[in-house]
C-alpha cells in the first residue's frame, strides 16, 4: 500500500555563483519524523523552501500523495496540507497571538471561534498559548509556540520545522520532542531541519545528508553512530580545536551588579550581573537568544553607558566611558549581527578594519585617517584567518557568512585585546570556519588575554570554556566551573524561561 | 470681541476638512509600512484638477472626483519608484511635492481669476435645526460629512477587517508578511493610491470650498502639516479626528482674530499654526510607528 | 518579467554614469513636455542649456550662472553631510532666509559707518550664526525629544518666510524709501556690499566661499575622521555606534554646518545679487539645493557640477521664458522631474537587472 505522503526526484536549484541544490531526491513516509542534515550552506534552506512553494526548481519533480506537487506560492502548499515553522520567525511583534495566527491560515474563523481552537490545540499539545497576549512580549519559546500553533490548525499532513531547537532550553526540547512524537502517532509526517545529532538520533525515524547541495545518503540514524553522521556531514574529519591547560593570570575585568533598564519595549533588562574574568581565562555564557545577550554586549562595549562603580577594567572604572576609550584600554567585542553591526555591509573590508582598528592600530591621527594602513590592516587580517575574499576593497556583503565572521573576529584578535568579548561566534558559520575561530579563540587565552564567549550553542562552549554561567532574562544566577557540568545541571541554570505557562 | 462661538466651532469643521482628508490618507500609507512626504504635492494636485474640472464642467462633484484621480495619479509616480525601483522614501517624496507644486502652477495658468463653482450646503433635516449643535455639525457640505465617513470607514477597515490586518502586517514587518505569502507591493500601491486619492480631495476642498479660488501655492504648507497629525495620532484614526481639528480650530481662530482687527501682529498669527505643530511634535513623543515604516523592502527568498 | 537582484558590491561605473543618464533622460522627457506645450522642444532644450553658455550673448548669461549657482553649492554641501548620515534637514531655506535677515540687520545696524574690514566680516558671522541658531531648533528636538527633523525644519521655513515678510515692511524698511517695502539697498553701502570682484564674471565673495568650501569638503570626507563617521552612520547606524560614533553630536555637528552653510549663502545673496530684505527675497534655494545634492551623489565634485547644472535651468529657463514664452513653472516641474529620474535610475548602481521567463513549471 503506498504509505508515502511526499517524493522528491531530481530536485535541483542554482543561484549565480553556487548550486543550492544539485539532484537531491528521497521519500518521506505517513507519520515518519524525517531528518534533513547539513551542516550551514549545505542546501537545506533551499529545499525546503521548494517544498514550501517560496522558490521553483529549475528542474526535478515532486509528489504529494502521489500526484505531481508544483506549488507557485506558499498558499498553495498550505492548501495541500504542507506547513512550514521557520527558523527565523514570520510575526508580528505588534500585534496579538491570535491576529499572528489567523494572518498565516487561508481561510481563519471568527475571532470568537480562533480564540477557542487556539486554546484548545495548545493545550492539547502540551504549548498552552493565551491568543490575546501580545506577541513582542513573548520568549523565544514561547514565539515558536504560536508559529507551531498556526501550522497545527490547518491539520497538516506534512509539517516542516527548520532548525526549531536553536532557541529553546533543553526542557523546552524535552515538551518539543513530546509534542513531535504525538503528531506522528497521529500520522502526520514531519521534515526536520538540524544540524544537531543527538536530537536527531533521538526524534528521527529516518535522516537524509546534504552536503554542498548534493545528496550523500539516506539512513537511519538510530543505526549510526554521532561521528559517522557527522563525518557524513561535513566530509571531512578535521581537527577539534586544541585545548592546553593555562596558568590564570590576575582579574582583568570586573563585573559588579551591573544592571541596565530595558532599551524599549521588546528589549530585556539586565539585573545585577556579577562576575570577574582573570587573564588566560575562557568565560563561557550560555543562554537561548532573548535573554540578554546583545545587552550585556552593549554594556561592556560602550555602546550602553552604565553608571559608575559597576564595571572596571585593571581597577580603573569604565561604565562611562565609550566604545573607543574602552579599545585603548583592552577590552574589544565582537557582536553578534556581522552585516550592520559588526561591519558595515555596503563599505569595504579597508574600511570596516578602519572602523574598530583606528585606535589600537594607529590607523587615525589628529583626525586624519591613514588608510594605506587600514587596507595593510585589513590585508592582514584576510591572511591570518584565511578569509576567502579577491581583497580589502570588496565590500563585507560580498563575502560567505564563515568568511566574514573570520574576518570580524580575526580583526579584534590581531588587535591583541586584553579582553575580548563574542557574541554567537560561530552561528550560521561552516564547520571549518567554527573550528578555526574557536582555535583563534583558545589561542588567544593561551596568550594571556581573557576571553568571554557567549553563545547559545551549549557544544561549543562545553568545548571551549573555563567557566559556565547561564544568562536568563537578563541575570546570571551564577558561575561554575565548567569541568564536570552535565547537561541537565545546564539546562536547568539556563532556567525557567518557557518551561511553564 | 465680535466672535461668534457657534459660527467658529462651524468654521472649525471647514478649515480643518482638506487636513483631516489629507492626513487619514496618509495614516493608511503609513500604517502599510511607507512613509510619503509627497502629501503637499498631491494635494496641491488635486487642488488644481479639482478646480479646473469643477470650472469646465461647473459641477463641483465632478471636480472633486477629478480632484481624487489627480492626487491618485501623482502618487502613482512615487508607488512606482519606491515599490519597484526601491528608490530612498525621503527624497521621492520631495521630488513628488516638487513635481506637483511645479506642475499644478503650470496646469493653472489662466485659471487665477475665474470664478469658482458654487459647493452648496448641505443641512441635515431635523438634526439640522438643533440649536447650537446643529449649527455647529449639521449645516455642512457633503465634504465634511464625507470626511468624517473616511475616517470612520479607516478605523473599521483597519481593526475589524481582514484586509485592515493585513495591511498593518504589511507595515509592521514585511519580511513576514511575505514570507507568509502577502503580496507586499500590491497592497502598498493601494494604500498609496488612497492616500493619493484622499489627498487630492484635501486640496480640492482648499481651492473649491475654503478660499474658494485657484492661486499659486494655494495649499501653503497644509500637507507638511498633515503629516504631523499622523505623528500626533500615533497612526490611530480617531486621535487623527482630533489633531485635525485642534490645527483647523488654531487656523480658524488666527484668520478670524485677524478679521477682528485686534492689536495682535498680522505675522504672529500667521505663523501660529506653524509653531503649533511644532509644539504638538514636540510634546506628543508619538506611539510606536509601524514596524516597517519607511524601510526599503526588496523580496529575496 | 524583470527582477531586481541585488548585486555584491556597488557598482562604480553606474554610480557615474547614473547622473549623467538621468540628466539625459530628463532633457528627453522635458522635451517631449515642451513639445506638448506646442513649443519646439530642440530649440527650447538648446535655449535653456546650451546657449547661456556658448550663444550670442553668453557674456551676460555666464555671470548670472555662477551667482545663482554660488548659493545652490554652499547649501548643498551643507546638507551633504546631513544627508550622508540620514538627517534630513529640509529646512535650509529658512536658515538661508535667517542668515540673510541677521546678516542684513547687522549691516543695517551699523549705516552709514564705514569699515568695510570689521563690517563685512562681522555680516559673515551673522549669516553663519543666524543659520545656526535656526538650524539648532530641529537638532535639539530631534537629539531630546525624537521629533522628526523633517517636519521641524520644514515649519520653521514656513515662520522664517512670515518674518522676513514682516521685517521687510516693518523693521528693517527702508526709512528713505519713501514707504515702500524692502530694506536699503545693499550694493549701494561700500562697507556690505557683496559685487563682483572682477567685472563681468559674475564672481563674488560667495561664488569664491562655493569653490572653497567644495575643496574642503572633499578632503574632509576623503580623509577626515568625520567624514568617515557620516558615511558610516549613512550607511550603517548600529555598526556606528559599534564603532563609538556619538549619534547625538553627529546629529548636532551636522545640522550646524548645513544651518551655518545655508546662513552664509544667505548672506551673501542679500548683500550681493537679491540686494534688499524684501518679502520676496526667499527663492526656493533652499529646496532646490536639495535636488543639487541628491544629483552630485552627495559628493563635493558632483554637488559643484550639479550646482552649475541646476543654475543653468534656472537662468536658460528665464532665458526660455522672454524667448519663447514658456512659462517659468515648467522649470520647476524640470528639476522635479530630474530628481525623480535620478532616483529612478540609481536603482543600477545597486541591483541588476534580470529577465526571467514567466513559466512557473517544475
Amino acid at each position: 500500500m503506498n504509505d508515502r505522503v511526499l517524493r522528491l526526484t531530481g530536485l535541483t536549484k542554482a543561484y549565480p555563483g553556487v548550486v543550492a541544490n544539485d539532484d537531491v531526491s528521497f521519500d518521506i513516509g505517513k507519520g515518519e519524523v524525517h531528518a534533513l542534515l547539513g551542516e550551514n550552506g549545505a542546501g537545506k534552506s533551499t529545499l525546503v523552501k521548494m517544498i514550501y512553494g517560496l522558490v521553483k526548481p529549475d528542474s526535478g519533480s515532486m509528489e504529494l500523495n502521489g500526484t505531481p506537487y508544483h506549488p507557485q506560492e506558499p498558499r498553495q502548499a498550505r492548501a495541500n496540507g504542507v506547513a512550514m515553522v521557520f527558523q527565523h520567525f514570520s510575526l508580528f511583534d505588534a500585534m496579538s497571538v491570535a491576529e499572528n495566527i489567523a494572518l498565516g491560515m487561508e481561510t481563519p474563523p471568527t475571532p470568537r471561534d480562533l480564540a477557542h481552537q487556539i486554546r484548545e490545540v495548545s493545550q492539547t499539545y502540551g504549548l498552552p498559548l493565551d491568543p490575546h497576549k501580545i506577541v513582542g512580549g513573548l520568549s523565544a519559546g514561547e514565539r515558536q509556540r504560536v508559529e507551531i500553533i498556526r501550522c497545527l490548525l490547518q491539520n497538516p499532513k506534512l509539517l516542516i520545522m527548520d532548525e526549531p531547537t536553536s532557541v529553546l532550553t533543553p526542557q523546552e526540547v524535552d515538551i518539543l520532542f513530546k509534542t513531535l512524537r504525538q503528531l506522528k502517532a497521529e500520522g502526520t509526517s514531519i521534515l526536520y531541519i538540524s544540524h544537531k545529532l543527538d536530537e536527531i538520533r533521538a526524534i528521527c525515524d529516518t535522516a537524509t545528508i546534504l552536503r554542498l547541495g548534493k545528496k550523500v545518503d539516506t539512513c537511519t540514524p538510530a543505526e549510526k553512530s554521532a561521528r559517522e553522521l557527522a563525518e557524513m556531514m561535513v566530509g571531512a574529519s578535521f581537527a577539534s580545536p586544541q585545548r592546553h591547560d593555562r596558568e590564570l593570570g590576575p582579574v582583568l575585568l570586573s563585573v559588579n551588579g551591573l544592571s541596565v533598564p530595558a532599551a524599549d519595549a521588546f528589549g530585556t533588562a539586565l539585573r545585577n550581573i556579577s562576575f570577574d574574568i582573570q587573564a588566560g581565562e575562557i568565560l563561557g555564557i550560555g543562554g537561548v537568544a532573548g535573554n540578554g545577550q546583545d545587552e550585556l554586549l552593549a554594556a561592556i562595549s560602550g555602546e550602553t553607558r552604565v553608571p559608575s562603580g559597576m564595571m572596571t577594567m585593571n581597577g580603573q572604572d569604565i561604565g562611562q566611558w565609550g566604545p573607543n576609550a574602552r579599545r585603548q584600554l583592552g577590552v574589544l567585542c565582537a557582536p553578534e549581527e556581522r552585516l550592520g553591526h559588526a561591519a558595515a555591509p555596503n563599505m569595504s573590508l579597508t574600511e570596516n578594519a578602519m572602523m574598530t582598528g583606528a585606535t589600537r592600530q594607529g590607523l587615525v591621527s589628529n583626525g586624519i585617517l591613514n588608510w594605506t594602513k587600514a587596507r595593510n590592516f585589513a590585508q592582514d587580517i584576510i591572511s591570518a584567518f584565511d578569509v576567502r575574499t579577491p581583497g580589502p576593497q570588496n565590500a563585507a556583503r560580498s563575502l560567505s557568512g564563515g568568511n566574514l565572521q573570520k574576518f570580524v573576529i580575526g580583526r579584534e584578535v590581531l588587535q591583541n585585546p586584553d579582553v575580548l568579548v563574542v557574541n554567537q561566534p560561530t552561528w550560521g558559520v561552516d564547520a571549518a570556519a567554527a573550528a578555526s575561530i574557536r582555535q583563534a579563540l583558545l589561542d588567544l587565552a593561551t596568550q594571556g588575554a581573557a576571553v568571554v564567549v557567549i553563545s547559545q550553542d551549549l557544544d561549543e562552549l562545553i568545548e571551549i570554556s573555563d567557566r559556565f554561567g547561564a544568562l536568563n532574562v537578563g541575570r546570571i544566577d551564577k558561575i561554575v566551573p565548567m569541568r564536570g557540568l552535565t547537561i541537565d545541571e545546564i539546562g536547568l541554570m539556563m532556567g525557567g524561561a518557557g518551561t511553564d505557562v | 470681541m465680535d466672535i461668534n462661538p457657534i459660527l467658529l466651532a462651524a468654521a472649525i469643521m471647514v478649515a480643518s476638512t482638506p487636513i483631516l482628508l489629507a492626513a487619514i490618507g496618509e495614516l493608511v500609507v503609513e500604517r502599510a509600512g511607507v512613509l510619503n512626504l509627497g502629501v503637499e504635492g498631491m494635494m496641491i494636485t488635486g487642488a488644481v484638477v479639482g478646480f479646473i474640472a469643477a470650472h469646465e464642467s461647473e459641477s463641483a462633484t465632478l471636480g472633486f472626483m477629478g480632484a481624487a484621480l489627480g492626487g491618485a495619479a501623482v502618487s502613482v509616480i512615487f508607488g512606482l519608484l519606491t515599490q519597484f525601483l526601491l528608490t530612498n522614501q525621503v527624497a521621492t517624496g520631495l521630488a513628488l511635492t516638487l513635481f506637483g507644486v511645479g506642475l499644478s502652477a503650470l496646469v493653472g495658468q489662466g485659471y487665477e481669476t475665474t470664478t469658482q463653482v458654487p459647493v452648496p450646503k448641505i443641512p441635515i433635516p431635523v438634526l439640522s435645526d438643533i440649536p447650537i449643535i446643529g449649527t455647529i455639525f449639521f449645516r455642512h457640505d457633503a465634504m465634511v460629512y464625507l470626511s468624517l465617513l473616511i475616517v470612520a470607514g479607516v478605523f473599521v477597515f483597519l481593526t475589524k477587517t481582514r484586509a485592515g490586518m493585513i495591511l498593518r502586517a504589511v507595515g509592521e514587518n514585511h519580511d513576514a508578511a511575505h514570507a507568509l505569502g502577502y503580496k507586499v507591493r500590491r497592497v502598498r500601491m493601494m494604500a498609496i493610491m488612497f492616500g493619493g486619492a484622499c489627498a487630492g480631495l484635501g486640496g480640492a476642498y482648499i481651492s473649491l470650498v475654503r478660499v474658494p479660488q485657484w492661486v499659486d501655492n494655494i495649499t501653503a504648507g497644509t500637507g507638511w502639516i498633515a503629516l504631523a497629525i499622523v505623528v500626533f495620532a500615533s497612526w490611530k484614526p480617531w486621535r487623527l479626528l482630533l489633531g485635525a481639528y485642534l490645527f483647523g480650530g488654531v487656523t480658524a481662530l488666527q484668520i478670524n482674530i485677524q478679521a477682528e482687527g485686534l492689536d495682535i501682529p498680522v505675522e504672529y498669527l500667521s505663523m501660529s499654526p506653524y509653531l503649533a505643530t511644532i509644539l504638538v511634535l514636540v510634546v506628543i513623543s508619538g506611539g510606536r510607528a509601524p514596524g516597517s515604516l519607511g524601510k526599503i523592502f526588496h523580496a529575496s527568498s | 518579467m524583470i527582477l531586481l537582484e541585488k548585486r555584491k558590491q556597488t557598482s562604480q561605473f553606474w554610480t557615474y554614469v547614473t547622473p549623467i543618464l538621468a540628466v539625459v533622460l530628463t532633457m528627453i522627457f522635458g522635451g517631449v513636455l515642451f513639445a506638448i506645450l506646442g513649443k519646439d522642444p530642440v530649440l527650447a532644450i538648446k535655449t535653456i542649456f546650451w546657449d547661456p553658455v556658448f550663444g550670442e550673448f553668453a557674456f551676460y548669461y555666464r555671470p548670472e550662472v555662477l551667482k545663482k549657482a554660488a548659493p545652490l553649492i554652499l547649501i548643498a554641501i551643507g546638507l551633504s553631510y546631513g544627508f550622508k548620515a540620514g538627517i534630513w534637514n529640509i529646512g535650509a531655506e529658512g536658515q538661508y532666509i535667517i542668515g540673510a535677515i541677521c546678516a542684513a540687520g547687522v549691516a543695517l545696524s551699523f549705516y552709514p559707518t564705514e569699515g568695510r574690514w570689521f563690517i563685512f566680516p562681522l555680516m559673515i558671522v551673522a549669516g553663519i550664526a543666524g543659520g545656526m541658531i535656526w538650524a539648532m531648533v530641529p537638532a535639539l528636538l530631534r537629539v531630546y525629544f525624537k521629533t522628526n527633523e523633517i517636519l521641524v525644519s520644514l515649519m520653521l521655513v514656513y515662520v522664517a518666510d512670515v518674518l522676513i515678510k514682516a521685517f521687510s515692511i516693518g523693521l528693517m524698511r527702508n526709512p528713505d524709501g519713501h514707504g515702500f517695502p524692502g530694506s536699503r539697498n545693499l550694493n549701494d553701502y561700500p562697507a556690505a556690499a557683496n559685487l563682483e570682484l572682477i567685472a563681468g564674471t559674475g564672481l563674488h565673495w560667495g561664488v569664491i566661499a562655493a569653490i572653497g568650501v567644495v575643496v574642503a569638503s572633499y578632503a574632509i570626507l576623503a580623509r577626515h575622521q568625520f567624514g568617515f563617521h557620516v558615511r558610516l552612520t549613512g550607511e550603517s547606524p548600529r555598526a556606528a555606534g559599534f564603532a563609538g560614533v556619538n549619534a547625538n553630536r553627529l546629529i548636532m555637528v551636522c545640522f550646524l554646518i548645513s544651518g551655518g552653510l545655508a546662513g552664509v549663502a544667505g548672506m551673501f545673496e542679500v548683500s550681493g545679487p537679491a540686494a534688499q530684505i524684501l518679502g520676496s527675497f526667499p527663492s526656493a534655494y533652499g529646496f532646490t539645493a536639495i535636488i543639487v545634492a541628491f544629483l552630485g551623489r552627495l559628493n563635493p565634485i558632483g554637488i559643484l557640477l550639479a550646482g552649475l547644472l541646476l543654475a543653468l535651468t534656472y537662468v536658460g529657463g528665464s532665458a526660455a521664458e522672454t524667448a519663447m514664452n514658456i512659462p517659468s513653472a515648467t522649470i520647476q516641474i524640470f528639476q522635479g522631474m530630474l530628481l525623480f529620474v535620478l532616483l529612478s535610475v540609481d536603482v543600477l548602481t545597486d541591483y541588476r537587472l534580470r529577465w526571467v521567463a514567466r513559466s512557473g513549471g517544475v
